[in-house]
């Protein structure tokens, strides 16, 4: 499904200037900023940024998960058609799970210590179909554990979390999410936390599932690497804004934004030059209490102009379907 | 000049009713005076317990560690103690290794004072160069960590190791827990020190391109045994080891072509160290692996441990 960005003409997941604030007893925390995005059917979408570029905040909102008392939610998050924000708990929760599944950096988290691999997953999936019966359950979990590479699936499905390994673990929490079929998954870090070998299988995983399954994606990442591989499309957030956003072809081969360009640059690689100097962004991410004035980045960017100081970027697009926040894009590259 | 020599190191830790786990199971390898040696592997390799063995946080339970052609492997409190002014560590957790009720002066300076070093000029003084020499401002001698971002404080880490002049220094994954705009940054500041002060590194990182970038020679670990050493060019553009391979296979890079064929897709995890396979420990994931591997274990010749290196087999 690769190819540029069309027009979008049936994304499942549509997401409208979502803004996402925290008061703290420190001032209100902008987490994301105006954020917009689409997910089609069979597309992966990677959202890539730095810590506190509200990437992972904007995935919690997606499935729902902040909690009112503690963030502000506003704007729209259509999952299906249906908007997520504001809606009441129960219904957001019925979606959760069904239509939109998660997958986390660390699974053991997501996994219960207490009860059988396969227990936690046959629940999942009663959960969201009542009339299944126990037999049911259990055949459809011993599927999808296979389905995810696990081998001996039926006499994995009886042992604990801690039985499995990294790799295993993460498999299993694919299948608990990919259980009951949905339209949408959201994976953040899902191999953040796995050795390189085994992130390779992981990623691979995904990729043959999206395809059988025809799901929407958001991939959440600080790896370029990953996103290169997997994701169609590229978002890069900063400050809790989006910078960039376009194909991956686009935002990560002709980048326009000098944070992603920077981004791109100060990796090192196994090719090139390892004699030289690698290329650093100059300062660090910014305080998402007191962002700066202007373009977020501004402090940090060698070609800010009075402007960039002064005034926020808007979003503009600078090819079909290639978009940057930036007073002058394509100084960089 | 030879600084640093292992000799069989081993490490095994005993699990209650559970056996030992070979953290490291004899391992050699020597790190000349000044130059930068990359200990690479997955999690469980036992990079990690190598480079506190060599710091000696944790002792040895076979083979040799000579320094300055000393044997270290055994040294008591006092000794070590001594030993530190040369052999020092970086830790990965910026966040974890800092006193943070300690202002960022005395945590540079502690080295100096618990071995009663009084350099000319004073502490203070010679504080105040080392924040500068990392790239701090000396003015933040005053300062607590949680002032300091996470690449600052990765900096102090880097100040506190360099203040008694080390010979050597370990440097656990320093950079993996940054953010990637920032491991740049870390990266240049050590491989600046490295230069200017003609340290010697072992660095310990599971970040291939990372240690590309630092590293003048590099040793693949896997459970526990040294799988491949050499020089970077060899290991980066002719790598001998399946392993080795595979590890470079999977790395994803942007730069990379996307989806490119060939790659190597190794299948399952790293078995557990409680209970390695016998022969070739890699042999369970190995494409190339026949019967020899399963009952011979390879031994590390022309800086390569298997049957049937790359290269061999035309």
């Amino acid at each position: 499904m690769r190819g540029a960005v069309g027009p979008a003409a049936d994304p499942y997941l549509q997401v409208r200037d979502l803004r996402v604030r925290f008061a703290t007893e420190d001032g209100v925390v902008r987490a994301v900023d105006g954020v917009s995005f689409a997910v089609e059917r069979g597309r992966t979408l990677g959202i890539v940024g730095e810590s506190g570029s509200g990437k992972s905040v904007t995935s919690l909102a997606v499935l729902g998960l902040h909690d009112p008392k503690r963030a502000t939610v506003t704007g729209e998050i259509l999952v299906g058609g249906r908007d997520v924000v504001g809606r009441p708990d129960e219904e957001v929760r019925r979606l959760r799970g069904r239509d939109m599944a998660m997958i986390f950096q660390d699974p053991l988290s997501a996994l219960h210590p207490y009860y059988p691999v396969g227990r936690q997953i046959a629940e999942a999936y009663r959960v969201h179909h009542p009339r299944a019966g126990r037999a049911e359950a259990r055949g459809r979990t011993v599927q999808m554990l296979d389905r995810v590479g696990i081998p001996q699936p039926e006499r994995r499905a009886r042992q604990y979390p801690h039985e499995f390994s990294g790799g295993m673990r993460q498999r299993a929490m694919i299948a608990m999410a990919l259980v009951n079929d949905p339209d949408l998954l959201i994976a953040d870090e899902p191999t953040t936390a796995l050795d390189v070998t085994v992130q390779a299988q992981i990623l691979d995983l995904l990729e043959d599932l999206q395809k059988e399954f025809d799901s929407a994606i958001v991939l959440i990442t600080h790896d370029l690497g990953v996103v290169s591989q997997v994701a169609d499309d590229v978002l890069v957030m900063y400050g809790g804004r989006a910078v960039e956003h376009g194909s991956a072809e686009q935002v990560l081969r002709r980048p326009r934004h000098p944070y992603t360009s920077g981004l791109l640059a100060c990796v090192p690689t196994l090719h090139g030059d390892a004699d030289a100097d690698l290329v650093p962004i100059p300062g660090s991410p910014p305080s998402l209490i007191h962002l700066p004035a202007g373009c977020a980045f501004h402090p940090r960017c060698r070609y800010a102009d009075d402007r960039s100081r002064a005034e926020v970027p808007e979003l503009r697009s600078v090819a079909e379907g290639h978009l940057v926040a930036c007073h002058r894009p394509g100084v960089a590259s | 000049m030879t600084l640093l020599r292992v000799e069989g190191l081993t490490k095994h830790f005993p699990v209650r009713g559970r056996g030992l786990v070979r953290a490291v199971d004899g391992i050699d390898f020597a790190v000349a005076a000044g130059e930068t040696l990359g200990l690479v592997g997955e999690s469980g390799c036992g990079k990690t317990t190598t480079g506190r063995m060599l710091v000696r946080l944790l002792e040895p339970t076979g083979g040799r560690i000579v320094f300055e052609g000393r044997d270290i492997s055994h040294l008591g409190r006092r000794d070590l103690r001594l030993l530190r002014q040369d052999l020092q560590i970086i830790f990965q957790d910026p966040y974890a290794s800092l006193n943070p009720r300690h202002t960022v002066g005395r945590i540079v300076a502690m080295p100096l004072e618990v071995n009663g070093i009084r350099p000319p000029g004073g502490v203070k003084q010679r504080v105040r160069e080392l924040l500068e020499l990392v790239g701090l401002n000396p003015e933040h001698y005053n300062r607590y960590p949680h002032e300091f971002s996470g690449g600052q404080r990765q900096r102090i880490g880097i100040a506190r190791a360099l203040a008694l002049r080390p010979k050597l220094i370990v440097a656990d994954e320093p950079v993996s827990a940054l953010d990637v705009s920032i491991q740049a940054q870390v990266v240049n500041l050590l491989r600046g020190l490295q230069r200017d002060l003609g340290l010697a590194f072992v660095f310990i990182a599971h970040d291939l391109a990372v240690v590309r970038h630092f590293c003048q020679r590099v040793a693949v670990m896997y459970l526990g045994r040294i799988v491949e050493i050499g020089d970077r060019e060899q290991i980066y553009e002719r790598p001998r080891h399946p392993y080795t391979r595979a590890l470079l296979s999977a790395v994803p890079e942007v730069t990379a072509p996307a989806r490119a064929n060939g790659r190597i897709r190794l299948a399952g995890d790293v078995p557990t160290p409680l209970d390695p396979p016998s022969g070739c420990r890699f042999r369970t994931r190995c494409w190339k692996a026949r019967d020899v591997c399963a009952t011979t274990e390879p031994a590390l010749t022309n800086g390569v441990a298997c049957h049937f290196p790359e290269g061999d087999d035309g």
